[in-house]
């Protein structure tokens, strides 16, 4: 049914439709509605479920890792601190090849204090081994969520939405909901093979020696490779079922021969397109969501570069003494193409600040002046700092 | 004499004390492990043939807990020297649903798997085992809201006093005065500055029905506190003394007798709280001085260098820190406790003396 919803209230009622034994998580700004939201589902009898209103998100990510290894379907969300907090249970839920969804409302990571959003908390845990899908509005928030459990069931590996905080998350757009009978028939009873049973009992997450770690790392890596099909199929079965898609791995957007490319995950994305709209671009430009990070969906990001010169990588997030991490990461596997294009990499919007429309003509301009060559951070005022720090 | 022999002359022994001869006993078994196994009497959730030290109280608390418990519970494990030495991949002592996540989150996936079962409608019974340093420092938090949230848990925490498993550090559990490799004694240190944590008045304050220390001294109790525990519906928390032999520095072979005269001597009180208040203690009938169970562990031995003042000031110290446990818990009886066997029922389980 469409619906006028708040992105966070969107996502509770997609939760609910699949029906999780287990849900555990903790407020923080800007996740805080989604708990609210499913909170609220819950004490009115509309989802069924174990809210288990932890003292951390620390143990909200420990809950649900406990929950479906006990054989409940199981839910989480966080943001920012509280995936920096999750941190170590994070990998520990991958490594031990435990099928869950948690959504990431983006949000910058402190200090300084900042609620509001950037990417820089999921890329901090972009090796932790979850699946990691970034959305680029809200349908697909709710869309790609009700694939993840599908995703994640179906690999055994946990799958982490990340839809931008504030820009997503409170935002109040046109979204269908889809209803029970669909979700039913699109994402089976959740069963977990390596659940704990008495009836048949195993022992899970054992101390590994060297003598077989390595083995088990490569098995897990492999397994995050053989999940690119099942991304890409949950996607297509989706499409089938609901009449829409997320694109897949990735979603084009623009002129099939351009030349020049700007990628980017998240809502940037929506900005970009209606900046194509309003500003018509002389030159022939593409855009590409990379909705699919980890994996990195190497062989479709190269085909979608296939001709274009020039690539201009627009991030949410920044590692420090280094730069871009999207565009490091694009740029190391670029290294190995035919005909790479040649890369310039910015970060914007970091900790909140506003991506307006006119961020295409800009950065078209300076791809023809020269001056993205270098990565830097393209909004930053440095008339703002002091001449030393500039 | 080698330890074979011994064990023959032994055997020997008993099979005379109980008028048997030595032709009316079957033959050695050729599969003794198989045989062995069913012949026991009782489930057993922890097996044999992991790789605890000798003696390691942790591992024999671990197995009467176990054993107490039954065969329709889940184990979330923190890390440890127990998840350490009943796992190395891909081998297992566990003969129930085990899971080890973290260090400091067993409370918390306990928590999570309590909810998955009764999500599903299930009864089968969550536990939780800790070390000290899982339980009363670093899981401390996930602990208390497990605690808060009322989940259907039982939490056992093996006090063995310190972190064994990375090679004996200070942990909030270490009795004061005690060395440790991060608390070492030396010219300006007498061991552990600090006080051991009172932690379950701690958990007592948190009002749950039921908990209780208890010592692998004392198996009996053991049993019957868990139990006890297992019968309740909501959060229950077992403290668990466990000597570490090689933690404490002291023979492998007195791991039961040392822990007894901890709670002779009034160190580390039996005491069982509900909702908050002290329901009932282990009497002491003949208080043994604090001394005695200092004087046979190494971790104590710098309280009896012979010219140090501070050796006897220390030696007072937790003298007057037993007596306080005595007088407060009201230990002092002229009454032996019913379960305090004198570890009669350990021999038994040895499977000789039938
Ligand atoms: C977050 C974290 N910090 C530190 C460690 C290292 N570590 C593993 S076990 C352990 C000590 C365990 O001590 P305790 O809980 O008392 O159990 P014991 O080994 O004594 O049975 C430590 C410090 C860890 N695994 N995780
Ligand atoms: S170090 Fe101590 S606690 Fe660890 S296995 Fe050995 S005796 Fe047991």
């Amino acid at each position: 049914m469409r619906q006028a919803l708040e992105g966070s209230l969107a996502v509770a009622k997609a939760v609910a439709l699949c029906r999780p034994g287990v849900v555990a998580a903790y407020p923080i700004t800007p996740q805080t509605h989604i708990v609210e939201n499913i909170s609220k589902l819950v004490a009115d009898g509309d989802l069924e479920t174990e809210l288990v209103s932890v003292e951390s998100e620390f143990s909200a990510a420990s809950v649900v890792l406990g929950a479906a290894a006990a054989g409940s379907r199981a839910y989480t969300a966080s943001s920012s601190q509280g995936i920096m907090l999750m941190a170590e249970v994070l990998f520990n839920i991958a490594g031990l090849r435990i099928p869950m969804v948690l959504t990431c409302a983006n949000r910058a990571v402190g200090a300084p204090l900042n609620i509001w959003n950037d990417q820089t908390d999921s890329m901090a845990v972009r090796d932790s081994g979850w699946i990691q899908l970034y959305c680029a509005d809200n349908q697909e928030a709710v869309d790609s969520l009700i694939q993840a459990y599908r995703i994640s069931e179906r690999t055994e590996i946990p799958v982490m939405v990340c839809m931008d905080g504030f820009i997503l998350t409170h935002t109040l757009e046109v979204i269908d909901i889809p209803d029970q009978g669909q979700v039913d028939a699109y994402l089976p009873e959740f069963r977990f093979q390596r659940r704990l049973d008495p009836s048949d009992p195993i022992s899970l997450g054992a101390l590994v020696t060297p003598e077989h770690f390595s083995e088990v790392k490569h098995s897990q890596h492999m397994a995050m490779f053989k999940a690119l099909p099942e991304i890409v199929e949950a996607d297509k079965d989706f499409e089938a079922q609901f009449g829409r898609c997320c694109g897949g791995l990735l979603t084009e957007h623009g002129d099939e021969e351009a030349t020049v490319a700007i990628l980017t995950l998240g809502s940037i994305y929506g900005t970009l397109r209606a900046a194509m709209d309003a500003h018509k671009p002389r030159k022939k430009v593409k855009l590409i969501h990379l909705r699919c990070f980890r994996p990195f969906p190497e062989a479709a990001l190269l085909a979608a570069l296939d001709g274009v010169k020039d690539l201009i990588v627009v991030e949410r997030a920044l590692s420090p003494g280094l730069g871009g991490i999207v565009g490091t990461e694009i740029k190391a596997v670029l290294s190995t193409a035919r005909k790479p294009p040649h890369v310039h990499n910015v970060a914007v919007g970091l900790g909140g600040r506003d991506v307006p429309l006119d961020i295409l003509p800009r950065l078209l301009e300076a791809l023809k002046d020269g001056t993205a060559t270098e990565f830097s951070i393209f909004d930053a005022d440095l008339s703002k700092l002091p001449e030393e720090d500039r | 004499m080698a330890s074979t022999d011994r064990n023959a002359e032994r055997l020997k022994e008993l099979r005379t004390k109980h008028g048997r001869s030595d032709a009316s006993l079957p033959e050695r078994p050729a599969e003794p492990a198989k045989d062995l196994r069913q012949a026991q009497p009782r489930f057993r959730g922890l097996e044999a043939g992991h790789r605890a030290c000798q003696g390691c109280g942790e591992a024999l608390a671990a197995r009467l807990v176990t054993e107490a418990a039954g065969p329709d519970v889940m184990i979330s494990n923190a890390t440890g020297c127990l998840e350490v030495f009943t796992t190395p991949w891909p081998q297992s002592a566990w003969r129930v649903p085990w899971i080890h996540s973290l260090f400091e989150n067993a409370a918390a996936v306990a928590s999570g798997m309590e909810a998955a079962l009764k999500a599903q409608g299930k009864s089968t019974k969550v536990l939780a085992f800790g070390g000290d340093g899982g339980t009363f420092d670093i899981g401390f938090q996930a602990l208390s809201g497990m605690l808060e949230r009322e989940h259907n848990v039982l939490y056992v925490c093996f006090d063995n006093e310190a972190y064994m498993n990375t090679g004996i550090q200070r942990s909030g559990s270490t009795p004061h005065a005690a060395r440790t490799t991060t608390s070492p004694p030396g010219k300006a240190r007498m061991g552990k500055r600090h006080l051991k944590k009172d932690l379950l008045s701690i958990i007592s304050a948190h009002h749950i029905p039921y908990g209780a220390s208890t010592s692998v001294a004392y198996p009996a109790d053991i049993r019957r506190k868990v139990r006890r525990a297992m019968e309740i519906q909501g959060p229950t928390f077992l403290l668990v003394h466990s000597p570490c032999p090689l933690g404490w520095g002291h023979d492998g072979a007195r791991t039961i007798e040392i822990a007894r005269l901890a709670v002779q001597s009034g160190l580390f009180p039996l005491v069982e709280m509900e909702r908050g208040e002290v329901t009932d203690v282990m009497p002491i009938r003949k208080p043994v001085p604090v001394a005695e169970y200092l004087k046979v562990q190494q971790r104590f031995r710098h309280l009896f260098a012979p010219d140090d003042p501070r050796a006897l000031q220390e030696r007072e110290h937790l003298q007057a820190l037993a007596d306080y446990n005595i007088e407060i818990y009201g230990l002092y009886a002229e009454e032996a406790d019913p379960l305090d066997t004198e570890g009669a029922d350990t021999v038994r389980r040895g499977g000789l003396a039938n």
